[in-house]
């Protein structure tokens, strides 16, 4: 393999990372208030076919980033109605939301659009560009011509235009969540107490401080970001909605958010792990090790092997908040 | 003092919750521009309008009492199995093993063979989460939805490596042998006008059987007590010399069995060779079922009709009303699950207030001096 | 105390009802500034409800709070704080994995940033543990701080929040009697300072010792307030429970006879890995009571769950009747010593003893689910034979009401615990682990548990009773054995001692220690 394929692999590895990326900080806000969520999948695979279809029909990717944004807010509100004001359970309502968006977005998309539960390809300013980083372009070139001359030819500069520069503004975005997320946790008043009510809502609400009010901020946190996440889907890693194109990146994004135990830093890791294996699996569709062929059907499910491996516990303990899972009820 | 009577509890608010949800499904249809009334028309006169539409509704009603059943199993023991789809694909597996491998002399022989070899591999598929549940602490929850994908992948890969029959493009194994297809309803009650074409088939009293069974082992059993037991506290099983670890394994064993037991009336009954994704869903329309059912065989039966009324309806609406995507009987099964599982307190938390205030009068009518 | 000055509190006509349930009926209080105001009253009598609508928990349903002579509207906890009102709970609302900075600032930052705040409390903290004496590390993580220091941040979280009125919530609970003393010596050096304290308690001796005043609380109503120093304990004894009490329990002398349950060297470590049981040597002979004294939380509860096969031991041994029981294998649990002739009543019985939405009959049959007698053949359980096991206890125990059907959550507190008992001592055991037996039990019920714990002793059975009720410990036992930190003490006969010297040896000072003094 050689430095060129190393770099694309990076690169594609930092598209691929960038959803789980996004949903596993949006996990990371809600887990640490104390709410569960598994319903990651079904808010991201909303935002989806929500931004794409509103990129579509407006032209403007910026207003189906909005739309998108805005439909996973519903659902998270929806998910904080039920676990947090009617103190019901939060997987449960996790699942009911990943069927809600699974059904959702097909019947819709094809009462819009009529094309068996797709929407029409994004072009143009309906989708997310990739930036080019100044100067990028013309490193690339002048790579390129060293590279005609002598094929061998070893480039660090592609560190630069092939994997920092030429992302679309949402993986930026994503990247730049980590180290906002870890100040606004350890940093602020709002993280402060965001941690305290998924540690022990009893403190947060005898100290005078609403526990429902900062669960459904973090809910709702956990809603934008995962609006985001499935926007970058349909409208920057891919040219449209497709049905069930989350693909399971929401339980992953979730597997992640364990395997990071619940910090921002790890979650970017965990994430870029998760993303590297993608990466392989799209690019080599049949890997030899040590004489065996594996499987690409084993590559496609060596994420969630993975993440069972980690759950065990055999790569350290993963300890959830305290009061995660548990409606808050005040003691007599 | 309870704060509402029992069938309250048991029979109103799980009604309720339904019809909240075809409400709410009701409102889809009327956003999609049909009419939600005409549209439940078509379903129920699909679902039980001729033999036909029974034959499809109880066949699919078939599926959900076995994978309702599997899900209200691990419920008593308070373990929340999402991982019947994995299951029922293993017990797939299983089924069709049983039946190329073996020359069965008759489909009776065949049958009870292929439900076991169907439960012990939906069990095997299930015992490794509870197994890393009971002793690593490993939230079953996840370590269920990761098994669906593995699950998924291997299929997968069998069928397309190692049963794919020789020349051929689709990726299934070849047709079981003519002696092991299963009798249906044509045959054994074709008095009802049943055709040679109907899905429906034994299959279809094993699951009854299957009901009857767990309600014996939940309520009569010191099993069932053990589960009940233990899912209602932890810390009191213990005190009573109940092992944690026992239940577990135990409870996800029988769940994870009754979701392999599915596949024999899809695989062997039905589609009578193995296929891609034949499960479709019904490992995950178990949750609504087990939920709507309250977690009781006769819940079970009567939510899994009313799935399987749903499931073949669906399908006659989208012949009648092509704007309305087949997907609309997931989000009906979404908001079941919505509405009787996670919102459960919306409607109960109004109903005490209301049999608290009905108490209330009534008493004072008893005793008008206090 | 000068009456000019308006009252620190005035609570006229409370009254707030749960459902059915009237928690508060028409109360009128008023505690002077500068005052320790005790409110005693048994379990459910009301003083926590009272204290929450204080608090802004929760909202009366009539009544008016007047804060120093200001009417005040309490509508939630910020408003209480606002009104100068702190209040430490009986469990403490502190965030384990936080530093105790953070926990004392959490809710009363200073700006959205955290550094800042935490520079001022910092300082504020400082301050405030010199006046009071109050010496915690600021960086400390909570769940590394003893209980007693944990309380500590509590008071100082109020300080910090410039409380002026303090509630505490039955402080003393968790506490060994030497940190009580401290905490009490802290609460006269806040009275000093002219803060006005209430003081819940159910324990007569603590009210006695650093109250001014007292008001007493039954079945939601505020019975009296009297002055500490016009009072005396068998008085507010009585107007606790609205009728002359023996404190003392009628028992003759135990006749002791063979050893029946033989503990030594036994240790415990948990699954944090901290040692609970360090080696824990004692008998117990037939017909003998023996009581385990200690502040909660020393390994009583682990003594007790080990031995009726709940966790398993890391070391050491017991035998019954010369038989060693196994600790550690697979065969430890409920079920076989259950099978040996040990009875069990855990000290929990709403998450132990019972399933609360099983019915009265399904109970009856917990832990002894496995009896012969209770089976139809090999594979069905014999319920109707449940049923008529069960209505025969309720007989016998005057269960009420006699329902086999009623589910157990629907039982009173005290008529649970008869189902209980009725269940572990029916089956004529050999030795009965009994934790807790009238915790959250009305009188009538805590008499006739006491009455059927002794005809068992007098049936030549042993007993083994653990109980945070210093009283029932002393009123009950044949012999006492104290237990501290995960060691005992010391042990002594029930009629030779008294709760002075039971106290001492529950702070930690050993027989040995004691005589030295002497």
């Amino acid at each position: 393999m050689d430095f060129m394929t190393v770099l694309q692999l990076l690169d594609s590895t930092i598209r691929l990372a960038t959803p789980l990326l996004l949903a596993c900080l949006a996990g990371l806000y809600s887990e640490r208030a104390g709410i569960f969520d598994i319903g990651l999948e079904g808010k991201m695979l909303a935002a989806a076919f929500m931004s794409a279809a509103v990129a579509f029909t407006s032209g403007s990717v910026w207003i189906g980033l909005l739309a998108g944004i805005g439909a996973s807010m519903a659902l998270s509100a929806l998910h904080g109605l039920a676990s947090i004001t009617f103190r019901g359970n939060q997987l449960i309502s996790g699942v009911a939301i990943n069927f809600l968006a699974a059904g959702l977005t097909v019947v819709i998309s094809q009462t819009w659009f009529n094309q068996g539960g797709r929407t029409p390809a994004l072009t143009g300013p309906a989708r997310f560009e990739n930036i080019d980083w100044p100067g990028a372009a013309a490193l690339r070139d002048s790579y390129r011509a060293a590279r005609a001359e002598d094929p061998d030819t070893l480039d660090l500069t592609g560190i630069y235009w092939e994997l920092i520069s030429g992302h679309s503004i949402l993986v930026y975005v994503a990247f730049l969540l980590v180290p906002l997320t870890w100040w606004l946790l350890f940093r602020t008043r709002f993280g402060l107490r965001l941690r305290a009510v998924g540690e022990n809502p009893g403190a947060v609400d005898t100290a005078g401080v609403s526990v429902v009010g900062l669960r459904y901020a973090a809910v709702m946190i956990c809603g934008v970001l995962c609006g985001i996440a499935g926007a970058y889907l349909a409208t920057g890693l891919t040219a449209g909605f497709v049905k069930d194109m989350s693909a399971g990146r929401g339980f992953i994004a979730l597997a992640a958010l364990i395997f990071a135990k619940w910090r921002p830093w790890y979650a970017l890791y965990a994430c870029l792990l998760f993303g590297l294996l993608d990466a392989i699996g799209n690019r080599f569709q049949n890997i030899e090790l040590l004489g065996i062929a594996v499987p690409v059907q084993f590559m496609q499910a060596l994420p969630y092997i993975l993440t069972v491996v980690i759950l065990a516990g055999f790569i350290g303990k993963a300890v959830p908040p305290k009061a995660g899972g548990e409606p808050y009820v005040k003691e007599r | 003092m309870d704060k509402m009577p029992n069938w309250a509890d048991v029979i109103l608010i799980p009604l309720i919750s339904v019809l909240l949800a075809l409400i709410a499904s009701g409102l889809v249809v009327l956003y999609i521009g049909e009419s939600p009334l005409e549209a439940m028309l078509v379903m129920i006169r699909g679902a039980f309008g001729s033999a036909y539409g029974w034959g499809y509704t109880l066949y699919y009603t078939t599926n959900f009492i076995f994978t309702g059943l599997a899900v209200a199993v691990a419920f008593h023991a308070r373990m929340f199995n999402i991982g019947g789809e994995g299951q029922a694909t293993l017990g797939g597996l299983g089924v069709a093993l049983v039946l190329l491998l073996v020359p069965w002399p008759h489909w009776s022989v065949a049958l009870l063979m292929a439900v076991l070899a169907g439960a012990l591999l939906g069990a095997a598929w299930a015992a490794i989460p509870a197994y890393l549940q009971a002793k690593r602490g490993s939230h079953i929850v996840i370590t269920t939805i990761m098994f669906n994908y593995i699950a998924a992948a291997l299929l997968v890969y069998l069928l397309v490596n190692v049963f794919r029959v020789e020349g051929s493009m689709t990726p299934e194994t070849a047709r079981f042998a003519e002696v092991v297809h299963l009798p249906n309803a044509a045959d054994f009650a074709g008095f009802f006008g049943f055709r040679a074409s109907t899905p429906l088939n034994v299959s279809f009293f094993i699951a009854l059987l299957a009901c009857l069974a767990v309600w014996i082992m939940i309520w009569r059993t010191r099993l069932g007590y053990a589960i009940r037991a233990y899912g209602h506290s932890e810390k009191a099983g213990v005190y009573a010399g109940i092992n944690p670890t026992t239940i577990i394994m135990v409870s996800m064993l029988i769940s994870g069995g009754l979701a392999g037991m599915m596949a024999v009336n899809v695989v062997m009954g039905e589609a009578e060779r193995l296929v891609l994704e034949f499960v479709e869903g019904a490992g995950f329309v178990g949750i609504a079922v087990a939920l709507m059912g309250r977690s009781h065989p006769v819940g079970v039966i009567l939510a899994a009709l009313l799935f399987g009324a749903l499931y073949q309806g669906g399908a006659e609406l989208q012949f009648e009303m092509p704007a309305i995507s087949r997907e609309m009987v997931v989000v009906i099964q979404a908001l079941v699950i919505l509405f009787t599982g996670a919102l459960d307190n919306m409607v109960r938390m109004p109903m005490e207030r209301f049999f608290l205030a009905l108490r209330r009068r009534g008493r004072a009518a008893d005793t008008p001096a206090e | 105390m000068t009456q000019a000055a308006p009252h620190a509190i005035e609570l006229k006509g409370i009254s707030k009802a749960f459902g059915p349930v009237q928690a508060n009926k028409d109360i009128s209080l008023s505690v002077a500034r500068g005052a320790i105001h005790g409110i005693v009253g048994e379990n459910g009598a009301g003083k926590s409800t009272l204290m929450s609508i204080l608090y802004g928990f929760y909202k009366a349903d009539r009544g008016e709070i007047f804060i120093n002579g200001a009417r005040t509207q309490i509508s939630d906890s910020q408003a209480a704080i606002r009104a100068g009102i702190g209040m430490v709970h009986q469990h403490f609302k502190l965030v384990e994995n936080f530093t105790v900075l953070e926990n004392v600032i959490l809710g009363a930052e200073d700006g959205a940033m955290l550094r800042p705040s935490l520079a001022k409390a910092r300082r504020l903290l400082t301050e405030l543990a010199q006046e009071y004496h109050l010496d915690v590390n600021p960086d400390a993580i909570i769940e590394d701080l003893s209980v007693g220091h944990q309380q500590r941040v509590e008071i100082l979280k109020q300080l910090y929040r410039q409380a002026d009125i303090l509630i505490l919530d039955e402080p003393t609970g968790v506490l060994t009697p030497s940190e009580a003393d401290q905490l009490f010596r802290i609460l006269e050096r806040l009275k000093a300072e002219g803060k006005t304290i209430i003081l819940i308690t159910h324990k007569l001796r603590e009210i006695m010792e650093v109250t001014d005043t007292v008001s007493v609380m039954r079945r939601g109503q505020m019975t009296a307030t009297v002055k500490t120093t016009e009072t005396s304990p068998q008085q507010l004894a009585e107007l606790m429970v609205g009728r002359k009490v023996l404190l003392q329990v009628d028992k003759a002398p135990a006749t002791p006879g063979d050893v029946v349950l033989k503990v030594e060297g036994l240790r415990v470590v948990d699954g944090a890995g901290v040692e609970r049981l360090k080696g824990v040597d004692f008998q117990i002979r037939a017909g003998e009571i023996v009581g385990l004294a200690g502040v909660a939380g020393n390994g009583q509860s682990e003594l007790l769950e080990v031995l009726g096969g709940m966790i398993p031991a890391q070391g050491g041994q017991i035998t019954v009747r010369n038989q060693p029981i196994d600790l550690t294998g697979r065969s430890s649990n409920g079920q076989t010593r259950r099978a040996r002739g040990i009875a069990h009543v855990p000290e929990d019985r709403q998450t132990e003893g019972l399933i609360m939405p099983f019915e009265a009959w399904e109970n009856v049959a917990f832990g002894y689910h496995h009896d012969p007698a209770f089976q139809r053949n090999r594979w069905l359980m014999n319920n109707s034979a449940i049923k008529e096991d069960c209505a025969a206890k309720m007989e016998r125990f005057d269960v009420r009401p006699q329902n086999t059907r009623l589910p157990a959550r629907n039982f009173s507190g005290g008529n649970q615990q008869k189902i209980v008992v009725a269940r572990e001592m029916e089956r004529n055991p050999d030795l009965l682990l009994i934790g807790q037996p009238t915790r959250g039990v009305d009188i009538g019920a805590i008499e006739f548990i006491h009455r059927q714990i002794i005809a068992l002793r007098d049936a030549g059975k042993a007993i083994l009773l653990v109980s945070v009720e210093l009283d029932e410990i002393l009123g009950l036992s044949d012999r006492i054995l104290v237990m501290f930190d995960g060691r005992l003490m010391g042990e002594r006969l029930a009629h030779e001692t008294d709760e002075k010297e039971l106290g001492l040896m529950m702070a930690g000072m050993t027989s040995r220690d004691l005589e030295g003094a002497a």
